[in-house]
């Protein structure tokens, strides 16, 4: 008995070395790596369920490493593909030329950043000017320190964690991009957590992507946000949100595409598919999944745009 | 035994001594009787979380237990999504982290206990051996990448993230096996050098033999937690969305832990239940693996020294 076992642990030991020996295969196969923000990954997801149905050689992968983390794969050439929730920043750009990574951006939906309070709440809008009060510092504790004719108990504050792209589009828009922004509130990576303390709080206030409230309708309130003293308030609909009038807080949400990725038509196949997909209304693929499709002509400009870019020299 | 105290201080001492003493014993005995419920107490209430947390995932998860639920690939219809690409992963990385980790922590341990000199550095090393098994295993994930996926360049394979997995057990593993181990009695080992028996034939045909339920328990209770972790695959960059098999060791891969966290991420309540139907799937693996680590020490008990 025991001898059988020690010679298959020699077998197997013997294996597990020689494998790791072997140099890093360069497999044959046609593969697309994506990785990159969660809250991309939905319409990416969707995109890669329906072109691995039809394209059973090439085979699509898609990871969710937060925008960022993305961005860093993307340009370490480790990933062809980066979804993101925000453009790349300067920072990331400087990387882009160090590693001699060209890119191209495409925006691929809208999303509109709810924020939200409990269906209990007093409160049905906020301005822009008052949504930077709450966050810009932790000074502000209860609502009466916004309003001084609203309620004198404490405000809890949800939102995604910093370094989320939702989170940073957010700040920018809210704060400005060099503003302060306060430590103290609840953060979660997790989107439902958010939804959860909302939801079980009359106090609370959180902002998160469309998709969560409007899968979480019932128990949630989306508040309207005025851009500013003389414009109306807003509500995140559908419609405000893809034709704009959703301001400040709509944004257009991209995928970011590797020059040298170009290379391989399989990836050129995907990309192609993807906005081909998108520009399918009677699909509906961006709407299933929680998004506000841009309009046709802004997809044949990407898909323009993109065959431009995989034609360019390098 | 407090009661026959009782009794002879009661026959020796005057009366109102003996009263007093009573009293004494019947405080205690009502402490006693105390902590009995307070144990209890605590028992019922560890019992009571674990059902209720396996009846939750139960209600919420047994109606999406479908034969389409292990044949098909992930998708952005909750009705149609399965775990096939995540169990196919899960086993990949099980073989390959126990072909990895078993053998190095096996012999490890038998190094340490058998071979090792009473010196310094191997006390160091002892040392440094628990210390590395109460590491947090993110810990482990950010050792994976910086050196599997990136120094290596294994990429996001099931190589890199099985290796990863290996190194978290190993130190587990080598703990276990050298308690086993050290549970051997010396006389075994006497018995054999007495019959001339050369140092690696008194290991590996009496200690080894002997410690096997042993290392094998450890083995299964650390390859069990393996396929539950989560942290380390996803800082490696473990997939979300596969829709293939992996064929060799150099494929890009999911494991069941990492879809459940990702369906119960989203959005949408149906992907809740279908989280929670793939924890049903997880749980009954990792019983059956505890199952087989009970049975294997059951069986080979019967020849213990």
């Amino acid at each position: 008995m025991f001898r059988k076992v020690s010679k298959i642990l020699l077998v197997i030991s013997l294996m597990s070395l020689s494998s790791c020996t072997k140099p890093s295969g360069q497999s044959s196969k046609q593969k697309v790596k994506i990785d990159g923000s969660s809250t991309v990954y939905p319409i990416t997801e969707a995109m890669a369920e329906e072109f691995s149905k039809l394209n059973k050689k090439t085979m699509v992968t898609v990871g969710v490493s937060g925008t960022g983390g993305g961005f860093k794969k993307f340009l370490a050439g480790e990933i062809d593909i980066n979804d993101a929730s925000r453009s790349i920043k300067s920072k990331e750009q400087k990387v882009a030329q160090e590693n001699g990574v060209k890119y191209l951006e495409l925006p691929v939906a809208y999303d509109g950043i709810s924020v939200v309070v409990n269906p209990g709440s007093f409160l049905t809008s906020l301005t822009v000017a008052q949504l930077k009060q709450i966050w810009e510092s932790d000074s502000v504790k209860t609502w009466k320190d916004v309003n001084p004719e609203w309620p004198d108990r404490a405000i809890k504050l949800y939102g995604p964690g910093t370094d989320s792209g939702t989170f940073d589009y957010f700040k920018e828009v809210i704060v400005g991009k060099k503003g302060s922004f306060r430590s103290n509130f609840t953060k979660s990576e997790d989107d439902n957590m958010l939804v959860k303390g909302v939801a079980g709080d009359k106090d609370a206030l959180g902002f998160f992507g469309f998709a969560y409230y409007e899968a979480n309708k019932s128990k949630l309130k989306a508040l309207a946000i005025a851009k500013d003293q003389t414009a109306p308030p807003v509500v995140p609909t559908r419609v405000t949100i893809q034709d704009g009038s959703y301001a400040p807080l709509s944004r257009p949400i991209f995928i970011y595409v590797n020059k040298k990725a170009t290379a391989k038509p399989w990836v050129n196949e995907f990309v192609n598919f993807y906005f081909e997909k998108a520009m399918d209304t009677a699909a509906g693929i961006i709407k299933q999944v929680g998004y506000i499709p841009l309009n046709k002509n802004e997809y044949q400009k990407s898909l323009d745009d993109y065959k431009a870019f995989s034609k360019a020299e390098m | 035994m407090s009661g026959t105290l009782a009794k002879e201080s009661m026959a020796a001492k005057p009366v109102i001594q003996s009263t007093k003493a009573s009293r004494r014993v019947s405080r205690r005995k009502l402490f006693d009787r105390c902590f009995y419920r307070l144990c209890q107490f605590t028992v019922l209430l560890a019992l009571m979380s674990l059902v209720t947390l396996i009846g939750h995932i139960l209600y919420e998860g047994i109606s999406w237990l479908k034969i389409d639920f292990f044949l098909n690939f992930t998708s952005r219809f909750a009705e149609q999504a399965g775990i096939k690409a995540a169990i196919f992963g899960s086993v990949w990385v099980l073989f390959l982290t126990s072909a990895f980790a078993v053998p190095l922590g096996v012999s490890a341990a038998i190094f340490l206990e058998e071979y090792a000199p009473k010196k310094k550095w191997v006390e160091w090393v002892q040392i440094n051996i628990g210390n590395l098994a109460g590491m947090p295993s993110i810990v482990y994930g950010l050792v994976g990448l910086a050196v599997f996926v990136r120094y290596f360049n294994f990429e996001r394979s099931l190589l890199a993230g099985s290796l990863t997995l290996g190194l978290l057990i190993l130190p587990i593993i080598i703990i276990s096996s050298q308690e086993a181990i050290k549970a051997v009695p010396l006389s075994l080992r006497e018995a054999a050098y007495a019959l001339g028996a050369r140092k690696w034939q008194v290991v590996f045909g009496q200690v080894l033999p002997a410690s096997l339920p042993g290392i094998l328990t450890g083995v299964i209770l650390s390859i069990s937690r393996a396929i539950g972790e989560t942290a380390p695959l996803i800082v490696i960059g473990a997939l979300s969305f596969v829709a293939f098999t992996p064929v060799s060791i150099w494929d890009e891969f999911t494991v069941l832990p990492i879809q459940i966290y990702n369906w119960a991420s989203k959005p949408q309540e149906e992907f809740h239940h279908l989280a929670a139907a793939a924890i049903i799937v997880l749980l009954v693996l990792l019983f059956f693996m505890n199952f087989i680590a009970i049975y294997l020490r059951q069986k080979y008990q019967r020849y213990k020294l």
